[in-house]
């Protein structure tokens, strides 16, 4: 029996996504090369500081599922954190400050899927000028400068606990439970996955794809907006260009967790395996002393090696 | 035929509305002063544009013009503010064309989708510019170099020239080459381009090495103008190119338009920028307009065409 048991797992082992790999191997470098990395203290800083970027990438991988990009969900993030601000600063109420900043980002992901479903635009030139608008906004808005100082009902979500867990943990598990609901035990979710596989066939078997696509957007965007009350959370303030270059971690995270931009193949797990590798480079390459810069050019370079392996591993 | 008519002459219209609209709003706005300065504005962006768009021709994407610009320029300034001129500018146009060269392997030989391997590159060059300068700014140049983005031949300033040179070149190369009608037909039908014994990979790795070496050249223009660098100057000049090119009435599904309407798009998205100063508008509100551009003018594009999934 052992033979093909053996096989099995040695075929499982060579299909694992790049994340997986990755993951291990940055926690090894790290571990032998700094002493604070292995500390309870740093791993639960990584969780905390991971927790949004998982949040955008569980939103990403929809997308990239459906054969679609979206490179506005930095400033998206960043606008719905000025409007929670804001909405605080003005005193209408927490939860109505939430769910304003929630609704701001599904509606910037309703805008671009009315765009890239119904008119059928490239996604990648859509987002990009929908970045452009949200990251005006939020200057316009903000005039510029951060809107800090919101108390602490609002950084409960970040230094608050449930059960014992840190708040944004909390958050990051059921935003991680609802996708996968939606993505593995609705209809909707096995039409995410055929809309990268076949639209054309989807569309002629009577499925609303446009609908669908449309709502995975809106979905992105609301999570979004999740993902920026825990980053505004955080710093106790909010700051007009503080999402810009968040769409690149979640793009590479979803990637590297094994979603692939054509054939509707992808993993949620993976993805969050992904945000993890990308949260551990960022993260020990602070503690080796790499400025943020060689983070940019790595994290880059990660993505395309991570695209091209697969591509040549024909996964 | 008579829908590229119509739109040509609605980009016309476009033009004429800004220049009456802004001389009534300013009347320092038809000075030959700022006419001039309009044009040397939108050399700069034309310059950055006329790669992206023989790549968008050949229904590909180059989201990595403004980091290479801001990359090469960085490291050409570097050797030429210690008087390595030609150097210099050799170095910086290399390095242009070899971050272009990349991303051709990665469309052509690897088969990465263009979007996906050129926004690698982005943030690639963004981090090289950033290690490389460390957060510092470089300003003050010789004047031999100064030439290139502030100087004048026969009265006329240099930028304006390089951008009629590179104009001529590129409806030439377009129009009367080889090259140029492969270009049109990776980007009309890739697998008729294949069919008819075009050689793809080596075109298309020609393609973007262009768009390299030229945005390369537009940085090099770039900070001789404004007699400084610094890593992050490519940042803002991603959109406004794009918008020139999506304007100018080139199809982002490749294979129509050409160099001559990024020019066009070019000046009108100079002239958008110019009154947004004039009018006193916030400048907070140009990355919005900028970005509301785009969009209104892809949408615009395929609503206008029967080309594409949609409507």
């Amino acid at each position: 029996m052992s033979e093909t048991v053996w096989r099995e797992w040695a075929r499982r082992v060579a299909m694992a996504p790049g994340a997986v790999y990755a993951l291990i191997l940055l926690s090894l470098v790290f571990a032998l090369f700094t002493a604070q990395f292995l500390t309870l203290q740093n791993l639960t800083n990584v969780g905390m500081q991971g927790s949004v970027l998982v949040i955008v990438s569980l939103g990403m991988t929809l997308i990239i599922l459906s054969e679609g990009i979206d490179l506005s969900i930095g400033p998206v993030l960043g606008l719905a954190g000025v409007v929670l601000a804001l909405a605080v600063k003005q005193q209408v109420g927490l939860p109505l400050a939430i769910l304003a900043a929630i609704v701001t980002g599904g509606l910037f992901g309703g805008l671009n899927g009315f765009l890239i479903a119904r008119l059928g635009l490239p996604p990648f030139v859509v987002t990009l000028g929908t970045f452009g608008m949200a990251q005006g906004l939020a200057l316009v808005l903000t005039e510029g400068s951060s809107v800090p100082g919101l108390g602490p009902a609002v950084q409960y979500f970040n230094d608050g606990r449930i059960a014992g867990l840190p708040v944004p943990i909390v958050l990051t598990a059921i935003a991680f439970l609802v996708v996968y609901t939606i993505l593995y035990h609705t209809k909707f979710g096995t039409y995410v996955f055929a809309l990268g596989g076949n639209q054309e066939a989807l569309t002629l078997a009577g499925v609303r794809t446009r609908l669908y696509k449309t709502v995975v957007y809106v979905l992105a965007g609301a999570l979004a907006g999740v993902g920026a009350l825990v980053m505004t959370a955080r710093m106790n303030a909010a700051h007009p260009t503080v999402g810009v270059g968040l769409e690149f971690d979640a793009i590479a995270s979803v990637i590297l967790g094994g979603t692939s931009f054509e054939r509707g193949k992808g993993w949620l797990v993976g993805t969050i395996i992904g945000a993890l590798a990308v949260s551990v480079l960022r993260n020990g390459l602070n503690l080796i002393g790499l400025s943020t810069s060689w983070q940019v050019s790595m994290v880059g370079t990660v993505i395309i090696l991570a695209i091209v392996v697969d591509s040549l591993r024909g996964i | 035929m008579s829908h590229l008519w119509l739109s040509s002459l609605s980009r016309l219209a476009m033009i004429i509305l800004l220049l009456v609209v802004l001389s009534s709003v300013s009347p320092a706005f038809l000075s030959v002063q700022n006419l001039t300065n309009i044009l040397r504005q939108a050399s700069l962006l034309f310059l950055l544009a006329s790669g992206l768009t023989v790549v968008i021709l050949t229904a590909g994407i180059d989201l990595s013009i403004g980091s290479v610009l801001a990359l090469s320029a960085s490291v050409a300034a570097n050797f030429v503010q210690q008087g390595w001129i030609w150097a210099g500018s050799l170095i910086g146009l290399a390095i242009g064309a070899a971050c272009g060269l990349l991303n051709g392997v990665l469309v052509a030989l690897v088969g990465l989708p263009p979007f996906i391997a050129t926004y690698g590159m982005l943030w690639i060059a963004q981090g090289f510019a950033q290690v490389f300068m460390k957060g510092e700014i470089i300003s003050g140049f010789p004047t031999d170099f100064r030439f290139l983005g502030a100087g004048h031949m026969a009265g006329i300033p240099v930028p304006i020239l390089a951008m009629v040179l590179v104009l001529v070149a590129g409806l030439l190369v377009l129009r009367q080459t080889n090259l140029g009608r492969y270009v049109y037909m990776m980007g009309a039908n890739r697998e008729v381009a294949r069919l008819s014994g075009i050689n793809i990979r080596g075109n298309l790795l020609l393609v973007y090495s262009l768009s390299g070496l030229i945005s390369a050249f537009a940085g090099l223009v770039y900070v001789s103008r404004i007699n400084a660098v610094e890593s992050t100057i490519g940042e803002p000049l991603l959109l406004p190119a794009l918008a020139a090119v999506c304007i100018g009435g080139t199809s982002l599904f490749g294979g129509e338009g050409g160099i001559g309407g990024t020019l066009v798009g070019a000046l009108i998205m100079t002239l958008v920028t110019n009154g947004m100063n004039l009018l006193n508008v916030s400048p907070y509100w140009q990355s919005f307009v900028m970005g509301a551009i785009v969009v209104l003018a892809v949408a615009i594009d395929q609503l206008g065409s029967a080309k594409g999934e949609g409507a």
